[in-house]
């Protein structure tokens, strides 16, 4: 049973959640929504809070750094905060480094990173 | 007493048929390896080992199951998990093993990184008659 998680906005920011126990189509469907959102809204930073997340996979890894890229394209950054100490020991032992990911430990701080960005005016782009 | 899915010895067993099967995969590994005393780090391990495997089972198996036990030797509790299905099989077990190698447009990481994430790991494959990976899982 795919859904679709819901997408916040703050300020010129995308926010989403991620829960543990997404099932692959809902994590497709988040990839694609959230490119979506990224036009619609001109937005210039978004954020996926994994703080609920149990556990990060491949699949859910992929995802995470494709989401990455196709914002890049268009323009906006991606932070993704919250991660769990476990979460982040397991990663590393699967193998899988998040490149090209920026991470926060929170989403205080990925806020932060991103109104740095957008202040540094598109010169520094 | 038996319950469906369960037969006498504790041996639960999972079908693998949907992508929402893998999610409830998942959670009965978590129950599992809380209930067998495993630390936080090695529950995220393992659950992420059998997310890993189940999508295996139904992407490349064309769907199984899971069977799950909880073990013990030698005052060690521990988990057992084994996927079976019965798809093509993996002509070369070594390619699928190695990191950064997917027939498909996967990672690579699925096999060789649920190898490293779990104590003990046995992948016996026919082709033509299918796959099973059993993995197991101590407490420290
Ligand atoms: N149950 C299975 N039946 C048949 N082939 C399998 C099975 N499990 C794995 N394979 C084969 O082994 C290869 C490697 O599997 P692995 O899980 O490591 O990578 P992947 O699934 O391709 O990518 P990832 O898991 O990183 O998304 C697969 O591409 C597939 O060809
Ligand atoms: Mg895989």
């Amino acid at each position: 049973m795919s859904e679709r998680l819901p997408i916040l906005r703050i300020g010129g920011n995308l926010l989403v959640s991620i829960q543990a126990d997404l099932d692959d189509q809902t994590v497709m469907n988040l990839q694609e929504d959230l490119a979506e959102h990224v036009v619609r809204h001109g937005a210039r930073g978004v954020i996926i809070d994994i703080t609920a997340a149990e556990i990060v996979d491949s699949f859910v890894g992929r995802m995470l750094s494709t989401i990455a890229s196709i914002s890049r394209l268009l323009d906006a950054e991606t932070v993704v905060v919250g991660m769990r100490p476990a979460v982040a020991i397991t990663l590393v032992e699967l193998g899988l480094s998040l490149g090209g990911v920026r991470t926060a430990l929170n989403l205080e701080q990925g806020l932060a990173i991103l109104a740095e960005r957008s202040s540094a005016g598109p010169a520094a782009r | 007493m038996t319950s469906p899915g369960l037969d006498p010895e504790g041996t639960r067993i999972q079908l693998i048929a949907t992508s929402d099967d893998v999610v409830r995969a998942r959670q009965l590994v978590r129950t599992l390896a809380v209930g067998c005393g495993l630390s936080l780090v090695d529950q995220t391990k393992l659950v992420t080992a059998a997310s890993e495997l189940a999508r295996n089972t139904l992407s490349y198996g064309g769907g199984g199951t899971m069977s799950a036990l909880p073990v013990e030797r030698n005052g060690r509790r521990g988990v057992r998990l084994s996927f079976t299905d019965e798809g093509p099989g993996i002509p070369d077990i070594d390619l699928a093993l190695r990191d950064g190698w997917s027939s498909g447009s996967g990672m690579g990481l699925g096999l060789s990184g649920a190898r490293r994430l779990v104590d003990e790991f046995e992948l016996r494959t026919v082709v033509d008659e299918g796959t099973t990976v059993t993995v197991v899982k101590w407490s420290r």
